[in-house]
């Protein structure tokens, strides 16, 4: 079937974004449009002593000027976060208030202050700039490892030393033992690089009130507009959620960023009924770096045991994360539960522990980003394995190899039962493709030409689709993680899919058709998705954690189940068979064995003529479904890395990068590449070229594009991309979930690659030149002296 | 973006009286530099005198042994001009390594060497060709010109209207790109005009463009990259930031001059 599951079926989406016409939030524009700028601080840490509006007030096109006192005068609540951590003393966590404009303090540069509401943007720009704040500076805690200094700058009351939590996984004792027992320790201590999420559409917001009706409505960038409802609703006390309509028009690439609910979209929709005006506001890239929430930012030391067969025999993990200023959405869960319960990795460990402390810092608040926990426990497993093999002597493909988990499900002792995998398979699959075997010959020209040649591996495990309502429940999140879904056949046979996942890039609109046009066989251009629209689709938790495909298409496939026995029932009426003998295919519905058949839209008409439906059936043709997983899905992959490194400058070449990916069943083989391909660049970008610098006061030094490096095409090489299939047991279509893989798999794999071709252990991300050269010169590994 | 006037003069006169006329006005030409920093609200130019339309301030010609680039001339042209490769191929591959497509399709030498980035290309290549910056008042030695960062000799008011080059007898650019922006992190032009050697360092002063003495003796007594390693490159008055500190830059200095002078 051309278009069905398994074909790499052409976007349908690319057409409008390729021509200009994707319809952008920022593309909105009500009558009576006018536009907001927000006041932000310029400094990390401050009190806001007063705030001077009046030169504001006196522009000539100035609508209002708002502030933090006003808004929470109005009763809009603090902004929260929806995953509870329990500490290990059986504490709650330390959560700060977080107003959306600030009131009493500033906590990092860029925390708004007031917003000013204007006829243009770039009026209200130049009138934010004329309000003036009346600030007692304060001193700063800008990086974690100061912040949990004693005598620390104290950013919120209610969390003293700055602590939000101290929590545990696993069980210490046994790790402790599994240590003891070992007869080889490998430790490191890591640190996971702070990166700006930068999404190439800047965050914005379009919000207008309509007073006659007392209602509603958001055109936001979001990855999630129904759970933007239902927090906007719920806890801001912005509107009921029934007078509230919230609209994610095309969004343009969100990496998690684009999940969480923040102060401008708040203050937008409140500033719209303030000023009965529509109001909206669109960020620009300088504004983005300072304000959208950052990703990763870990500091780890760890211990690794092993025995002498090299079996691993104990685990334990101190890491120290960086939240931020305030806890975004789901900040609290990224460094804990969607991190330490991969630790186990690809391996068989018996005896993990890993004890996290998160603190405040006075810095933009950290989040999901990309792969979000998986990315820095995989960083951690990947680049322990590679160097306890090296300290060993042994080959680290051949040490995965003996630790590897071989049957399924597997249950490690960090909460996770991996569903299914071949992790000695797709190992040998990229090593085949890497021709490791010719690795020693390309070194040896390498250095011919005075390049170090280096190889690294990655071979990693995630968890994905997000997640089992009950057991993320019973970890403290504030929410259920299903999907929903709803199939509208239409009288003249053609299809709507209502889907609570929503698309910022991934190409739901191909994908999510292509399964419907694989179970019915009908074109897929008779198949419409609708998607990113409160008042369309009923409910949703939307798209991240690569859940759009295990958990929202198995909403969609579990909607068409439905639909499809009523079909059944509906042709064996009409053609007068029973309905095991009913068959559909190629938009056909058939008698087998027979001549009988009516054609899809034949069933489609007679189920909304209902002239002759069976006894007691309703018309119509239209199903729902929820879909709730009863575990997550694990996608694996094995990723080799080979770089050249020019010694004289310390710049990292990437000469070859193959992957071999387990997703389960692939829906479009082309859009599961493409998605490899962006992750592991983003994986690469996080390696060699990014990292978020803030000075010791607080300020941004790299916040903009002319000193926060992004990765380019020319960064990259041409990927070797395959795969292999092992479905997921645990939802309907076998899928595993691939839209993280690349990011979370691919840095231990360039960092392993460099330190081999320098011979060094002691390497950080980003590996930039410099840090390469460096590292060369206190190692003094170069061509000359061998 | 603040409020600014715009003008457009077809002559240099009407330039003049735009420039007098503005209570801050100041020249546009690329808008490379100039248009992002008023985006950023960091420049506010009351006037804005785009100088693209005066007629004679864009173009190459080549005299003799002379290059003259015209103060609008971007760096496409320049990379592509088939005078530019044959009398000083050098400069076309400094030009054709400014940026990405779109900076060089759009900025100029005028505005680059106005500006005086200590990161940019031009400075580090005019000053080591020994070039003649042409203004509508005088003449300015490339010496003269470059005072420190983003400092120039130019008074207020005064307009770039060309530069002239004189070919090498051999010159070579090496680069070594900060990451994010492409500007130089360290740059190194050697020239050597057949009379003696002037090699000039971008993207490493701390007071901009410089010219190197010790290399530019080494290289004056022998031509080689052998010479290079005697040179005592310091780190003293070297930029220290987040892109590389003042001993790698230092290093790269003499490894970008090797580069220069092997590929001469
Ligand atoms: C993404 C990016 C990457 C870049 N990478 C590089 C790089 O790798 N190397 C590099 O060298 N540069 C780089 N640049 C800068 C680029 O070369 C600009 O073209 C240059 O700095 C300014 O030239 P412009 O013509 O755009 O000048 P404008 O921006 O128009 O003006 C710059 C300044 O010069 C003044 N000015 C302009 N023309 C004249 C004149 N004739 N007489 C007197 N004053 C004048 C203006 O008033 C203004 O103050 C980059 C720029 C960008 C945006």
């Amino acid at each position: 079937m051309s278009s069905g599951i398994g074909a790499s079926v052409k976007r349908k989406e690319d057409k409008r974004f390729t021509t200009g016409k994707g319809k952008y939030t920022d593309d909105v524009r009500n009558d009576n449009q006018a536009y907001a700028a927000f006041v932000r601080s310029p400094h990390a840490h401050a009190r806001v002593k007063g705030i001077d509006t009046s030169a504001a007030m006196a522009m000539d096109g100035v609508i209002d000027v708002l502030n933090g006192q006003q808004l929470t005068g109005d009763g809009i609540g603090n902004i929260i976060c929806g995953w509870a951590i329990t500490s290990k003393d059986g504490s709650p966590m330390n959560m700060g208030a977080w107003s959306a404009l600030a009131t009493e303090k500033v906590r990092y540069v860029g925390d708004a202050v007031a917003v000013v509401i204007a006829e243009t943007q770039a009026l209200a720009r130049i009138a934010a700039e004329a309000v003036d704040v009346d600030y007692e500076e304060l001193p700063v805690a800008a990086s974690v490892l100061t912040s949990m200094k004693d005598g620390a700058p104290q950013i919120h009351e209610n969390a003293p030393g700055n602590q939000i939590y101290d929590w545990e996984l696993g069980d210490e004792a046994a790790a402790d033992a599994g240590l003891a027992s070992a007869t080889h320790i490998t430790s490191l201590d890591l640190t996971n690089n702070r990166l700006s999420p930068n999404p190439m559409e800047p965050r914005s917001a379009v919000a207008k009130y309509d007073d006659a009706e007392d209602h509603y409505t958001l055109y936001t960038t979001s990855q999630n507009p129904h759970v933007a409802r239902l927090v906007l609703s719920a806890f801001y006390n912005v509107a009921p959620e029934h007078k509230l309509r919230v609209i994610a028009p095309d969004v343009g690439g969100g990496f998690g960023a684009k999940i969480y609910i923040y102060p401008e979209e708040i203050t937008c929709l409140w500033a719209s009924m303030k000023t009965n005006r529509s109001v909206k506001w669109t960020s620009d890239r300088s504004e983005a770096f300072i304000t959208d929430a950052h990703g990763r930012d870990h500091v780890t030391s760890a211990k690794m045991g092993f025995d002498d067969a090299g079996k691993i025999v104990g685990f334990k993990v101190d890491t120290i994360a960086n939240i931020g200023a305030y806890m975004s959405l789901f900040s609290s869960s990224v460094p804990t539960y969607l991190y330490a319960p991969l630790l186990s990795g690809q391996y068989n460990i018996q005896n993990i522990h890993c004890n996290v402390r998160t603190y405040y810092t006075n810095t933009v608040p950290v989040d999901a980003y990309r792969g979000a926990g998986r990315p820095e426990a995989t960083y951690l497993v990947e680049r322990m394995m590679e160097t306890a093999a090296r300290e060993m002597g042994m080959d680290p493909a051949e040490l995965r190899r003996r630790n590897f988990i071989q049957e399924f499900p597997h249950q490690t002792p960090v909460l996770m039962q991996y569903d299914a995998g071949d992790f000695p398979k797709i190992l040998e699959m990229a090593q085949e493709t890497a021709d490791v075997a010719g690795f020693p010959a390309r070194r040896a020209e390498a250095e011919a030409r005075g390049k170090l040649r280096g190889i690294g591996y990655s071979t990693f495990i995630e968890a994905c689709g997000l997640a089992p309502s009950k057991a993320a429940g019973s970890l403290g999140a504030g929410v259920g993680l299903w999907e929903s879904a709803e199939v509208r056949v239409n009288p003249v046979g053609s299809i709507e899919i209502l889907t609570g996942s929503h698309s910022h890039g991934q190409g739901h609109e191909t994908t999510f058709a292509q399964v419907v046009a694989d179970r019915f066989g009908v074109p897929i251009e008779n198949v419409q998705i609708v998607h990113g629209d409160t008042d369309k689709v009923q409910f949703g938790m939307g798209t991240y954690g690569s859940r759009s495909g295990p958990v929202g298409m198995s909403a969609v496939a579990k909607a068409l189940d439905k639909v499809e026995a009523k079909v059944r029932k509906i042709a064996a009426h009409a053609l007068e068979a029973s309905e095991d003998d009913i068959v559909i295919e190629g938009g056909e519905v058939k008698v087998a064995g027979t001549d009988k058949s009516m054609a899809w839209h034949e069933v489609g008409l007679a189920a909304y003529i209902a002239h002759n439906l069976p006894e007691g059936m309703e018309p119509g043709l239209k199903e729902s479904a929820f879909f709730d997983p009863v575990n997550f899905s694990f996608p694996s992959g094995a990723f080799i890395c080979e770089v050249e490194v020019d010694p004289d400058t310390g710049t990292t070449e990437i000469v070859q990068f193959t992957s071999a990916d387990d997703f389960g069943t692939i829906i479009n083989p082309m859009i599961v590449e493409g998605q490899v391909h962006g992750g592991v660049t983003q994986g690469i970008g996080q390696a060699l070229l990014e990292q978020v610098v803030y000075d010791e006061d607080g300020q941004l030094l790299n916040g903009s594009y002319m000193d926060y490096t992004m990765p380019r095409a020319a960064d990259v090489p041409s990927f070797h991309v395959q795969h292999h299939e092992t479905p997921s047991p645990n939802n309907p279509l076998g899928v595993k979930g691939c839209g993280e893989a690349g990011a979370i798999g691919s840095p231990p794999a360039v960092i392993n690659a460099i330190t081999d071709a320098i011979g060094t252990n002691d390497l950080a991300m980003p590996a930039t030149p410099q840090a390469v050269w460096r590292a060369i010169q206190a190692g003094a590994k170069s061509v000359a002296a061998e | 973006m603040y409020p600014t006037k715009y003008h457009k003069p077809a002559s240099i006169a009407d330039a003049v009286a735009a420039l007098n006329g503005g209570d801050e006005a100041m020249l546009l030409s690329g808008g490379q530099t100039l248009l992002a920093t008023m985006k950023q609200h960091l420049a506010a130019p009351s006037d804005l005198v785009d100088i693209r339309g005066i007629a004679g301030l864009s173009g190459i010609s080549a005299n003799g042994n002379e290059l003259t680039i015209g103060a609008t001339t971007t760096h496409a042209e320049v990379a592509g001009n088939v005078d530019v490769r044959r009398l000083c191929p050098a400069l076309a591959d400094l030009a054709s390594g400014i940026g990405d497509t779109a900076v060089r399709n759009m900025g100029t030498i005028g505005g680059s060497i106005a500006n005086n980035d200590p990161a940019a290309d031009y400075p580090a290549g005019l000053l080591a060709l020994n070039a003649t910056i042409v203004t509508n008042t005088r003449e300015i030695s490339a010496d003269d010109f470059f005072e420190g960062l983003f400092a120039t000799a130019l008074d207020e008011g005064e307009i770039i209207t060309a530069v002239r080059v004189p070919a090498p007898s051999k010159a070579a650019y090496a680069k070594f790109a900060q990451p994010a922006s492409l500007f130089a992190l360290v740059g190194v032009f050697v020239a050597d005009s057949g009379s003696g050697v002037r090699v000039a360092v971008t993207g490493a002063g701390e007071d901009g463009v410089f010219r190197h003495a010790g290399l530019e003796a080494a290289l004056t007594g022998s031509m080689g990259d052998a010479s290079i390693d005697a040179v005592d490159i310091s780190d003293g008055n070297l930029i220290s930031d987040i892109h590389g500190a003042s001993d790698y830059r230092a290093h790269l200095i003499s490894v970008m001059a090797k580069r220069a002078v092997l590929s001469l």
